[in-house]
């Protein structure tokens, strides 16, 4: 009796290390990225419009980065999420099993091809294909951030969706269905509605891994720290300069701190999207029964 | 089977089999519905009851795998020809399920769904619609000061009177009931009852039932099913009091169930 | 006024063109990478070292690191995911106290966090502070805290899916917890906790932020003997080539054959993940 006691406590003490690895990127974001403000006020650094690192006068504003983060992150919610969510309908209301047996591994595949593979792509034919369609003066800018990205996001939106829609109690169909609707009828009007919030989880969860993605758009977006909300110019991300930029800095130098700053503000970031995506999935379903 | 006629039958079906993919559900079942009536298919588990009044509807084409052959007249038309809009039959014919199942919306909309969807947007009209059918299925008093709450919040047999309110929003011709009452407790079970009887004023009822005392209660004709076959039909008070068939007598005597 | 037929049919083929498009998009994926990788890849590309500048020869140590790096995040990954998975699924089941929801949303946060972010962890804990420096072991030890959370997600379906009725033949017999578990219940559970591992390994060795700020490198002229020495790896090796390289042209072969490389890996991984996970349904069913 006194092994199976230890035996689950030593699975316990397993289980915490979850809780620990979460307090270990708290502390090590914050222990190198405080040190920032020593040398950069946190309004400059905050509001600051020019990310200048490397210059005489190192400037290291971060609204460019942050601009660039979410500039490329709306654009890629703006196509993946509605794509996404007709292509979810498309999969749990109105796809023959045949069907649904390809496309579903097929976004399964989708969802495991690297992010530099996607980044590789972006920067090759992508580029070529919005250079193109648009006239780009930046072969590499926003616009392929966003697309790229929300090819990336796809399989997220896509399965989370589908799993909301079908979990949707198959006596609401019916009862429309008895009542003389067509099957869009009861899918727009009854299926979709009660499915709601976990559609809206599944965009978060999206948007969550847009924010957080590194080489894709690292290699589609051309990484010019300019603040600009035109989707045709060079962006950078705070992803992107981060991992760009560590492989130059001095440990303990200004620059190293900023970097580390930038960290925690991306994993505040994307904390927050997840909080909310967990308080929307838990509320949903407490609402199932 | 007594010759009624033609004139008031509303449902009659020819010859109906009905499998779900190798399985046998309904035997030639030959049956004959009369308007404004309220008509009781009685049987033990699994003889087809359900599966009768579904075809009547043609519900039963929702779950893959079923094949039907034979006829369904409504009004002498026959349901399962090429030309059937099963969409506006499915409004003609509606049906309340055996577990009350709303909308998870407020009450007012799941009554409206009905109109809404044959192009009734304006809110006066809609509001006609929405009374007029919680009336008739004798909910309106408790619930028009409510309308707007959740239908969730409502009592299982509110629930399934809202159904019926639902269900009627249509302007259906004939109700089907699928043992509406045997999931809610004697009350309710005995205003649905009532509700049965009044709806024959306006429509055909049709209801699924297993318990014996409520067929002989509520309807006017009684058909007894077993095993898929239609093993007797008649008025009521015959099938209980001097069935011809031995098989209707066990069943009415408690020897099976 | 449309009709409600004709509305019907202009919505479903709304919702079959979404479907068709993200088809298309993944066969044009695959299509594009296939064409252009497979002739550059021979038995000579994937056994020899590269060679002028990386514009000839092949991606053996590539290779070779990134096989080392994912075996490496597999030990450590492996045990503690699935440990996490039995506590949380065997001994916690039920038990809804704050230290076990407070465990179960860590780990969904977890997931969620940007791979970037577990490389700064990596830099600032492995690499720094416990003065591993730049290594294979400080990579892989980041990359299993990365991989750990979706073994933990797998397994603990897996898990979670196994009868009670089996759990409680054995107690009956007098089974301690863990004997149950370990005779009882993880047997069955082997397949969806192998499933787990392996997507989050493909996961893992298609990852290029965090190693790059915690070891790999892009030319070593040896393979890594010890866990000490950096290592060389094949989505790092697609990425130098197509951005930091004076002239991207010259090895973009190299960059197409690298890359079917590493989709040939991931793909296979993915599949073999697919069909453990439909052939243990099937059993089940």
């Amino acid at each position: 009796m006194r092994t199976d006691s230890i035996i689950e406590k030593f699975f316990l003490i397993c289980a915490l290390s979850s809780i620990l690895v979460i307090a270990l990127i708290f502390i090590f974001l914050f222990k190198e990225g405080i040190q920032t403000f020593i040398y950069v006020s946190p309004i400059q650094f905050f509001t600051g419009s020019i990310w200048q690192p490397v210059a005489s006068e190192p400037k290291y504003g971060i609204l460019p980065l942050v601009a660039g983060s979410i500039l490329v992150t709306l654009g890629a919610t703006v196509i993946a999420v509605p794509i996404g969510i007709l292509c979810a309908t498309y999969l749990a209301e109105v796809s023959n099993p045949a069907a649904r047996e390809i496309l579903k591994p097929m976004i399964e595949i989708l969802a495991g091809v690297p992010s530099v593979v996607f980044g590789f792509i972006a920067l090759t034919v992508l580029a070529d294909f919005t250079h193109g369609v648009f006239n780009t003066t930046y072969r590499l800018n926003a616009l392929n951030g966003a697309v790229i990205l929300a090819v990336m996001i796809m399989p997220t939106v896509v399965s989370v969706s589908e799993d909301a829609i079908s979990a949707v109690p198959k006596e609401y169909k019916e009862a429309a269905l008895a009542l003389g609707a067509t099957r869009w009828e009861a899918s727009r009007r009854v299926v979709l509605p009660a499915a709601l919030s976990g559609i809206i989880v599944a965009a978060m969860l999206g948007i969550g891994r847009a924010i957080g993605e590194t080489m894709a758009v690292l290699m589609a977006t051309g990484n010019a720290p300019l603040l600009t909300f035109d989707l045709l110019n060079s962006v950078e991300t705070m992803t992107a300069t981060i991992a760009i930029e560590m492989g130059e800095v001095a440990f303990g130098s200004p620059h190293y701190h900023a970097l580390f700053a930038i960290g925690l503000v991306l994993f505040a970031m994307t904390f927050i999207v997840n909080l909310i995506a967990e308080l929307v999935s838990a509320k949903f379903r407490s609402l199932r029964y | 089977m007594k010759a009624v006629s033609n004139n008031n039958l509303k449902i009659q079906s020819k010859n109906l089999n009905l499998w779900f993919s190798e399985k046998h559900v309904l035997k030639n079942v030959n049956i004959a519905i009369e308007k404004k009536r309220v008509t009781a298919i009685m049987g033990p588990s699994g003889c087809g009851k359900t599966t009768l009044i579904r075809a009547f509807n043609r519900m039963n084409e929702i779950i893959t795998g079923c094949r039907t052959s034979g006829e369904v007249l409504i009004d002498g038309k026959d349901v399962y020809g090429l030309d059937t809009d099963v969409v506006d039959l499915r409004r003609r014919v509606g049906l309340v399920f055996q577990k009350p199942n709303p909308f998870p919306k407020s009450i007012y909309d799941n009554v409206a769904f009905g109109p809404r969807i044959h192009g009734i947007t304006r809110r006066r009209q809609l509001d006609d619609f929405v009374q007029f059918s919680l009336q008739e299925a004798a909910l309106w008093e408790e619930v028009k000061d409510r309308l707007n709450d959740s239908a969730l919040s409502l009592s299982g047999g509110q629930q399934q009177r809202l159904c019926i309110a639902r269900a009627l929003a249509v302007a259906p011709e004939v109700v089907l009931m699928d043992e509406p009452c045997s999931a809610l407790d004697p009350a309710a079970t005995a205003k649905i009852e009532a509700l049965m009887r009044k709806l024959t004023q306006n429509y055909t009822v049709i209801i699924v039932t297993h318990n014996m005392q409520q067929a002989a209660r509520v309807s006017d004709f009684t058909a007894f099913m077993y095993l898929g076959e239609l093993v007797e039909y008649g008025e009521t008070k015959k099938i209980f009091e001097n069935p011809e068939n031995e098989l209707t007598e066990k069943y009415i005597t408690g020897k099976f169930g | 006024m449309i009709s409600r037929r004709v509305r019907e049919k202009i919505a479903f083929t709304f919702l079959r063109l979404s479907a068709l498009l993200v088809l298309v998009v993944l066969v044009a994926i695959l299509y594009y990478i296939v064409s252009n990788g497979i002739g550059v890849v021979n038995i000579g590309f994937l056994l020899r070292n590269p060679e002028e500048g990386m514009t000839r020869g092949g991606i053996f140590p590539a290779i070779v690191g990134t096989v080392y790096l994912v075996a490496l995040t597999l030990l450590f990954a492996l045990p503690l995911g699935v440990s996490t998975a039995i506590y949380l699924s065997e001994y916690a089941r039920g038990k809804n106290d704050r230290v076990v929801m407070i465990i179960k949303m860590a780990t969904r946060i977890l997931a969620g966090i940007p791979s970037i972010v577990y490389g700064l962890l990596g830099l600032g804990l492995f690499v720094l502070f416990l003065n591993l420096r730049f290594s294979i072991l400080s990579a892989s030890l980041t990359l299993s805290f990365l991989t750990v959370p979706i073994i933990i997600a797998a397994s603990e379906e897996a898990l979670e899916s196994v009868p009670m009725s089996y759990r409680e033949a054995a107690l009956a017999l007098g089974a301690t917890r863990w004997q149950t578990i370990r005779s009882a219940v993880l047997p069955y559970a082997l397949p969806g906790i192998m499933t787990g591992s392996i997507l989050g390994l493909s996961r893992a060795a298609g990852e290029t932020a965090p190693i790059m700020i915690t070891g790999v490198a892009y030319y070593l002229p040896r393979l890594p003997t010890s866990l000490f020495d950096q290592f060389m790896a094949l989505p790092f090796h697609i990425f130098t080539l197509s951005t930091q390289s004076s002239n991207p042209q010259l090895t973009r072969p190299v960059q197409f054959g690298t890359v079917f490389v590493l989709m040939v890996l991931v793909l296979v991984m993915n599949l073999a993940a697919i069909i453990i996970r439909s052939r243990y349904s099937r059993l089940r069913a």
